[in-house]
């Protein structure tokens, strides 16, 4: 059987048009099969409310008087992009405020607008014949200008990877915060709401499909950028007035550590055509999974810990390694509720149609990683490799010795084998001379728990643990924690330039 | 009860935790502990009906004593009830009810501060 969206549409005219959540749709499936689940379901209303950084607005000021061509904007001290037209410019959401950084970004700018807060308006141009005038500030409301429309370049994906951390140190990330040592999992996502993890094969959403975004009647622009729907990572482009948007549904939000983004509020409602739609409406939480990705290695490709399902991530604990580990989500299930259920009653009352896509997206989709025409760095190409070492029983005085003879602060310490088993430096070395009860030998004082890196890692890493333990020098060292080198600083700098200075 | 304990250590190192327990026999469960060498700032939780008792002996001994209620506040206009504070939280203070609303057991609170820097929406403060 095919149940014709025309037909759907009638039923929602009539006002007879039956609608239920995504979250209600696998109960009623499982009650009904899916032939009468089929006749009796007209629409399943998906919904979510997460963080989606990669959102922002279009905006047209109007023309001043005299004219502007405004050539950088700014809006509450947030920089929007004006390399579009005279009075036009886009907000991202992930922008930070010159002055307040990301306590303050593009999101915030676009709440207060939403919220009906006024928001400074600040211009410069070189002037031109047509647009003598260089520069203007003003105060805008939402409704002062000619055109806000929310243009969001990737929303809603599909699912998102779990985020833990083993390393050693709390990482503050745009997956919020993870404790050291694996001590927490943080996931974002809706699950059994998802739009996208309901119509995974992109039959029924398309582009030009309408949707609601952040309380506004939106639409469906397309795919996302680097969406992937191939590998159930797909997104979508989405679009809306923000005139017509809610401060319920649209929140500005900081990531310590990270920055401002903002949480929108999407929902899709899926017409129920066939069989194939009340097949993926079916979907619940545990036929979701998604993998749970090791944060703490700062490279591209992440090791998986384990793969869970949204089940698992709701429960509040996952057992990794025999230990139970506590889950939080980022996004708000409450919300994604909300969203879902104002959706189901603009179409209960009347207020929204469906249509198919205009435009079907590619299911198969997928995105590769950034061509890099060079390699990154590695720390075996700047490492110092003619290095003085010490062995750890040797006495203090040979170390300040050699600490002198190779015009260095750090003396890496080497066990009978070779292996780097310690560090000492010259403020070791001072201390050990005011404080004379610690022992005689380098393994007395020298500090055991080395910060160290390996010929292969990206410089950018290395240097990243510098600054990160405010210390000056990495012993480079192999797999067997034979010492090979030394990076320092110095080595950073004629890298980097003046750019890396400690 | 929780009492968050402020002391001097500039007229010597007197063992104010030590001191009342002794003195009083009530054992006091530490919490969390910031101790240097000038002054120590120490939570510590206690039964309710020995609060009073706890107090005068380490105001006895020279510290400042507060009681402590409800240490963490959230700001439910800014809350969203994501639940990003629920695993950071040593205290299992948050959890989200079956409507998926955040609830607080506040007083289980020990003001480490973690919540506050989790939390995206600047939902979270501790009252001090
Ligand atoms: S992290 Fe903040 S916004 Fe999220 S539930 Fe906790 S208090 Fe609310
Ligand atoms: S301050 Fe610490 S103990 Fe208190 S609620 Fe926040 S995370 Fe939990």
């Amino acid at each position: 059987m095919h149940k014709s969206i025309d037909l759907i549409n009638e039923r929602i005219r009539d006002g007879n048009a039956r609608v239920v959540s995504a979250e209600e749709m696998p109960d009623i499936v499982q009650e009904l099969g899916e032939e009468r689940a089929l006749e009796e379901v007209d629409v399943v209303t998906t919904g979510t409310f997460g963080a989606m950084c990669s959102s922002g607005a279009f905006f047209n000021f109007g023309h001043a008087d005299p004219p502007i061509r405004m050539e950088r904007i700014w809006l509450n001290d947030v920089e929007a992009y004006a390399g579009i037209a005279a009075v036009d410019a886009y907000l991202g959401a992930a922008s930070d405020s010159d002055t307040q950084g990301i306590e303050y970004g593009g999101a915030h700018v676009l709440e207060d607008l939403v919220a009906g807060n006024p928001v400074e308006l600040r211009a410069l141009s070189r002037g031109t014949d047509c647009y003598p005038r260089k520069t203007i500030t003003t105060e805008l409301y939402l409704e002062d200008m000619n055109h806000a429309i929310m243009c969001n370049p990737r929303n809603a994906f599909q699912r998102y990877a779990a985020a833990t951390n083993t390393s050693e140190r709390t990482l503050h990330t745009y997956m919020g915060t993870l404790l050291p040592h694996g001590g927490n999992i943080s996931f974002s996502g809706a699950g059994t709401l998802s739009p996208l993890a309901n119509d995974p094969h992109l039959r029924v959403i398309g582009s030009g499909v309408p949707i609601f975004l952040c309380g506004a009647r939106g639409m469906v622009v397309g795919d996302g950028t680097q969406s992937s729907p191939g590998s159930q990572f797909g997104n979508l482009m989405t679009t809306g007035d923000l005139q017509e948007m809610s401060y319920d549904f649209l929140r500005a939000a900081t990531f310590t550590g990270y920055g401002a983004t903002l949480y929108v509020g999407v929902g899709i409602p899926l017409p129920v055509i066939d069989i194939g739609v009340v097949r993926s409406t079916a979907v619940r939480d545990e036929d979701i999974s998604t993998p749970v990705v090791d944060y703490g290695v700062p490279r591209r490709d992440r090791p998986t810990v384990r793969t869970v399902t949204y089940q698992d991530l709701k429960s509040g604990v996952i057992e990794i390694d025999g230990e139970e580990v506590r889950t939080s989500s980022l996004s708000s299930f409450r919300k994604a509720r909300e969203v879902a259920g104002e959706l189901a009653r603009w179409i209960e009352t009347g207020q929204m149609l469906l249509s198919m896509p205009t435009r079907t997206l590619d299911a198969t989709r997928t995105v590769h990683p950034i061509r890099e025409t060079a390699q990154a760095p590695r720390v075996k190409e700047i490492m110092e490799k003619n290095v003085v070492s010490i062995a750890e029983d040797e006495e203090i005085r040979t170390a300040a010795k050699n600490l002198l003879r190779g015009e260095t602060n750090h003396l890496p310490v080497l066990n009978g084998e070779g292996k780097l088993v310690g560090i000492v430096t010259t403020y070791d070395i001072s201390k050990a001379v005011v404080r004379p009860d610690s022992g005689p030998r380098v393994r007395d004082i020298m500090t055991r728990k080395v910060i160290k890196t390996s010929p292969d890692e990206p410089v950018d890493i290395a240097a990243r643990k510098l600054e990160q333990h405010n210390i000056s020098a990495l012993p480079v060292v192999d797999e067997s924690d034979r010492l090979l080198g030394m990076l320092t600083a110095i080595d950073l700098g004629k890298l980097f330039g003046g750019r890396w200075r400690r | 009860m929780k009492l968050l304990v402020t002391f001097s250590r500039k007229g010597g190192h007197e063992p104010v935790i030590a001191r009342t327990v002794k003195e009083t026999g009530v054992l006091i469960n530490v919490e969390r502990a910031h101790i240097d060498s000038h002054a120590g700032e120490v939570l510590i939780d206690v039964p309710d009906e020995y609060a009073q008792t706890v107090c005068r002996s380490m105001v006895g001994a020279g510290a400042n004593v507060k009681v402590l209620e409800d240490a963490v506040v959230r700001d439910e206009n800014e809350c969203i009830d994501c639940g990003a504070c629920i695993s950071v939280c040593p205290q299992d203070v948050f959890f989200l009810d079956e409507n998926w609303n955040l609830q607080l057991h506040a007083e289980r609170c020990v003001l480490c501060g973690k919540c506050v820097v989790a939390c995206p929406h600047n939902a979270l403060s501790i009252l001090e």
